[in-house]
């Protein structure tokens, strides 16, 4: 039996504003526990929330990116539960009218190998091991998959605050510094089919959230989190089967595995004939598996209802306009630049663009007259991998390897001072030592021979050292000719321009 | 009698018995030492019997033996207890909140500091103002000045029965259903609900958000403008706070009232409710008349639903703002095995009944599949309510009603009958769920000697012609000089 996964997700990104959606408190992360606190976020007895506008902000910002309908009307809802991380025993959140409502977003990729960005140094491995290779290598040619998913909404709502049970004996106690933090929460159709879209989808919104500069979207630090609707059915039918949301994954790769689990696990129970219950389920990293958090029967009901103590208004359409005016150049629109003014394939113009820092690296090496093509690959081989292998982030590149270097190394290469293949070596010296590539070459004399003499000489003793080779290539052994030039390469520590060193032996040979 | 034990006097009145005016002007020339001994011992020798004052005496600042600056003249003042004063215990009369100290001040309490106000004292109330009679308190009912046998109304009624037994010059209450109008009416004394966003809420612990408002309890109707003054105004801290200029309600008190339209509203006149009261009601409108303004009968057609609806969205707002009381952050605690049974122990014996049959209420009118029954049909037929007034006020300038359909009951004839309890606040509901200003002042008494109230409404932020009105009453029937036999 074939069957179709359907997946949607929700993520909350937390906004990057100075201070809570409430109250003036700071933002800041990483402070002392309760610190960052005041009547309002602790819910004192009497306090009352103010909205932050500049969240607001940032919210219709997102909305706008992301072609949603914008509602012009802002009206908070309470979210009744008790929990202790809760101050008010209530969220304030967006129930039925969120600030941004229905909206799409593109996804590119392609089929079993979504574009995976650095940082994520193993993932990049696992998935792209064309990064790994030879910067010469052509890309891989498969087509990529363009996709519409759509958004359901995005709205506003306040975090809470962080429970911690590490060290205390039969106690927990309460962190209320992140208690109304602004958060948007983002929630996809079910429009994902696969783990690969929803890898690729979180990829985008990323992309889209950071080039917005409103969150930066770091899992570790609890500012972007992500819990999947996963359910599945036969291939064809057009109902939904019985979902289960998937909480605790703490990366994106953490999600695309839950929701591969996810799959399989439903499968597995259709197959056998049982049945898929609908609940909610925590992501065990270690384990690889998801386990049941609670069921549908155990599912608190929110009590959703306006919140009385901030008043609805109106947001007007020339508040969103100008909103709309500002917006930076979003990731689609720098991809397509890419393509056009730099010649960049689909593929690479993604890879470099998903992350912002990365393009920003690209342009300036451009900038600096690098090779745009040429750069671009050097980027995703050899300085992704250099960045990978030293646990580094694309964030800290320009540090170890300014893209004012990589416009240098390139144009070595263009003018012939240095082969592909040295430059390798000289890429991984300049990025250990900080020096620049000019000196580097310099320092160990790697300029590539070129001088015809030097090489005829050296040429004249590889073939009256290697009698048997000369004599099969005369014979017709093509291959024996590889050999000689390797040892004309070995002879010269490598620095023979391959292309003359060829021309040369074939010359004396014939 | 008390005042008898005080040295300074000021002509014949015992000092206790000034009104609030006149306490700031003598505060101005004497200081305030004299009037916050003569309040100390007034509520030593009587609050014992009505338990008025929750704490009393513990002044924010010595009283001063010479003359006093700032608009309210370091003159002693009482606070309901759900009002947040830094540093002082503030339990809305609940003993889930038995020790809580708030680390901040309520609007009201910054600006009173400011004008330079004593807080003298803390009130007793229903417990989180659940209550039209005083006897939800977790620390016991409060007596009616004019009658021991009898409730002071609620929930505001400590502070009401203060200010009627001379134990105050002024006090706070809150409103959210006639909780400072219905007392006051029942202690005979003026209490002023103003309109919804007109005093900041910042500090006011909630009970229904979308209904409450702190107001005055005064001597007179002068008394409850001057303090109109200090308390009214835009708050950047409460959302729902109106940014209407605040005029000097003082100078309306000096206006004529002649023309002014006044309406009855045939649907507060219904048959069964107390006849002294309707009498008096219907008396004080012939006094207006002879005033020179114009009685005419008006419409408000949704009246009978107010008390329903009201328990539907009141009751839904306080289910979700009393969750916080859960035993985490504040107060009270009971120690138990695990979370869950620690929000029930703590819960269970920490709130009273009304309070737990009111969250119950609120959960239920809130909960998936009966939310648009209740709720949302709540909120529809509020709007008609405020609609009506809106028609209403099309026609008359002011709407005059008995403040309650009945003089005070006895404690205990309706604490168990909470149906019978909600319905004595049937006239002062309306006003809450449109958002409108009402001020409840003496307009007679019964037989038996028992306070009757009267109710003036007015359109939203027109607080001014209420103090018209109501001070050119009080100037020509004098009410307000009786006081009760204590």
């Amino acid at each position: 039996m074939n069957y179709e996964p359907v997946i949607g997700l929700e993520v909350h990104v937390q906004l990057l504003t100075q201070s809570k959606l409430f109250c003036g408190c700071s933002t800041k992360f990483g402070e002392e526990p309760n610190k960052n606190t005041c009547p309002v976020c602790l819910g004192w007895p009497g306090s009352l929330p103010v909205l932050n506008e500049e969240a607001l902000k940032l919210a219709l910002k997102v909305g706008l990116a992301l072609n949603c309908e914008i509602s012009g009307r802002l009206k908070f809802d309470r979210k009744n539960y008790f929990y202790p991380d809760l101050p008010k025993a209530y969220q304030i959140s967006q129930y039925d009218n969120p600030v941004n409502g229905k909206g799409w977003l593109e996804i590119e990729y392609k089929p079993n190998k979504a574009v995976i960005l650095s940082p994520d140094a193993e993932a990049s491995k696992m998935e792209n091991p064309e990064a790994q290779g030879d910067s010469q290598k052509v890309q891989d040619d498969k087509k990529m998959i363009t996709k519409k998913i759509g958004i359901t909404r995005a709205h506003l709502e306040e975090d809470a605050g962080k429970l911690l049970h590490e060290g205390i004996a039969a106690a927990s106690l309460v962190d209320y510094n992140r208690a109304g933090t602004p958060l948007l929460e983002i929630v996809s159709e079910p429009d994902l089919r696969s783990p690969e879209e929803a890898y690729a989808y979180l990829t985008s919104l990323k992309a889209i959230l950071q080039y917005l500069e409103v969150s930066d979207c770091n899992m570790e630090e609890g500012s972007l989190r992500c819990d999947a609707n996963v359910s599945i059915r036969k291939a064809g039918e057009s109902k939904f089967g019985t979902k289960a949301e998937i909480k605790n994954m703490n990366s994106f790769k953490a999600v695309q595995k839950a929701i591969q689990y996810e799959i399989k696990r439903q499968t597995d129970l259709l197959e056998s004939h049982e049945r898929v219950i609908q609940e909610t389920r925590l992501w065990n990293e270690t384990k690889g598996q998801t386990f049941t958090m609670r069921s549908k029967e155990e599912a608190h009901d929110y009590r959703y209802f306006p919140e009385p103590d901030l008043v609805p208004f109106s947001i007007s359409k020339e508040t969103v306009e100008g909103i709309r005016k500002d917006l930076p150049e979003l990731p689609v629109q720098r991809v397509d630049r890419f393509i056009k003014n730099y010649s960049l394939s689909d593929y690479d113009a993604l890879v470099l663009v998903q992350d912002k820092q990365l393009a920003n690296y690209f342009e300036t090496a451009v900038a600096e007259k690098a090779n745009p093509k040429l750069a671009s690959n050097w980027i995703q081989s050899e300085l992704l991998a250099l960045v990978n292998s030293n646990k580094h982030t694309v964030e800290t590149l320009p540090k170890f390897f300014p893209a004012t270097y990589l416009a240098e190394l390139l144009g070595l290469i263009e003018n012939q001072t240095i082969s592909g293949k040295i430059a390798k070596d000289v890429v991984a010296i300049s990025y250990e030592s900080g020096k620049s590539p000019g000196t580097v070459v310099k320092e160990k004399s790697l300029e590539q021979v070129t001088d015809t003499k030097l090489l005829e000489s050296a040429a004249d003793k590889i073939i009256a050292a290697h009698p048997k080779s000369v004599a099969d290539f005369k014979a017709g052994k093509r291959q024996a000719l590889g050999f000689l030039v390797g040892q004309l390469m070995k002879e010269t520590q490598g620095k023979a321009n391959p292309k003359l060193a060829n021309e040369i032996l074939v010359r004396k040979l014939s | 009698m008390t005042g008898s034990s005080i040295k300074a006097e000021k002509g014949n009145t015992p000092l206790h018995q000034l009104t609030f005016k006149e306490a700031i002007d003598y505060s101005k020339k004497e200081g305030n030492k004299t009037l916050f001994d003569a309040l100390i011992s007034r509520a030593e020798s009587l609050n014992p019997r009505l338990n008025a004052f929750l704490r009393f005496n513990k002044s924010d600042s010595p009283p001063h033996p010479s003359p006093v600056t700032g608009p309210l003249a370091g003159v002693p003042i009482s606070i309901k207890d759900n009002i947040c004063i830094r540093g002082l215990e503030t339990t809305c009369a609940s003993k889930i909140l038995a020790g809580h100290v708030p680390p901040y001040d309520a609007t009201v309490i910054e600006k009173l500091k400011t004008a330079g106000a004593t807080l003298f004292s803390q009130c007793n109330m229903d417990e989180f103002a659940f209550g039209s009679s005083n006897e939800s308190s977790a620390f016991g009912p409060v007596k009616n000045p004019w009658d021991i046998e009898r409730v002071p109304g609620g929930s505001s009624g400590g502070s009401a029965a203060a200010v009627a037994a001379d134990m105050t010059y002024a006090a706070l209450g809150s409103d959210t259903g006639g909780s400072i109008r219905q007392p006051a009416a029942f202690c005979g004394i003026v209490g002023l609900k103003p309109t919804y966003g007109r005093i900041s809420r910042y500090g006011l612990i909630a009970f229904g958000s979308s209904f409450d408002q702190i107001g005055p309890l005064t001597k007179t109707v002068e008394d409850c403008a001057i303090l109109m003054n200090i308390l009214a105004g835009h708050d950047s801290r409460d959302s729902t706070s109106a940014p209407n200029p605040v005029p000097d309600y003082t100078k309306a008190l000096t206006q004529q009232i002649k023309g002014l339209k006044i309406g009855l509203p045939k649907e507060y006149f219904v048959e069964g409710m107390d006849k002294e009261v309707e009498k008096s009601v219907r008396d004080a409108a012939e006094i207006f008349k002879k005033l020179g303004a114009e009685i005419k009968p008006v419409s408000l057609p949704h009246t009978e639903y107010s008390v329903a609806v009201y328990y539907i969205v009141a009751v839904a707002e306080a289910s979700s703002n009393l969750g916080r009381f859960d035993g985490v952050e504040f107060g009270f605690r009971v120690p138990a095995k695990d979370l869950k049974e620690m929000y029930f122990e703590t819960r269970s014996q920490g709130f009273g009944a009304e309070a737990k049959r009111r969250i119950l209420l609120g959960t239920f009118v809130l909960s998936a599949g009966y939310y648009e029954a209740y709720y949302l049909k709540g909120q529809k037929v509020r709007t008609l309510i405020r609609e009506d007034f809106t028609q209403a006020f099309k026609e008359v300038d002011l709407i005059l009603s008995p403040t309650a359909p009945t003089p005070p009951f006895k404690i205990g004839e309706k604490s168990s009958d909470p149906l019978a309890m909600y319905l004595s606040d049937i006239f002062t509901i309306p006003v809450n769920l449109a958002g409108i200003p009402a001020m409840s002042l003496p307009c007679g008494f019964t037989k038996s000697g028992l306070p009757i109230g009267m109710q003036l409404m007015a359109k939203p932020f027109d607080e001014e012609t209420i103090f018209r009105a109501g001070h050119a009453f009080e100037q020509e029937t004098g009410y307000y000089k009786q006081k009760p036999k204590l």
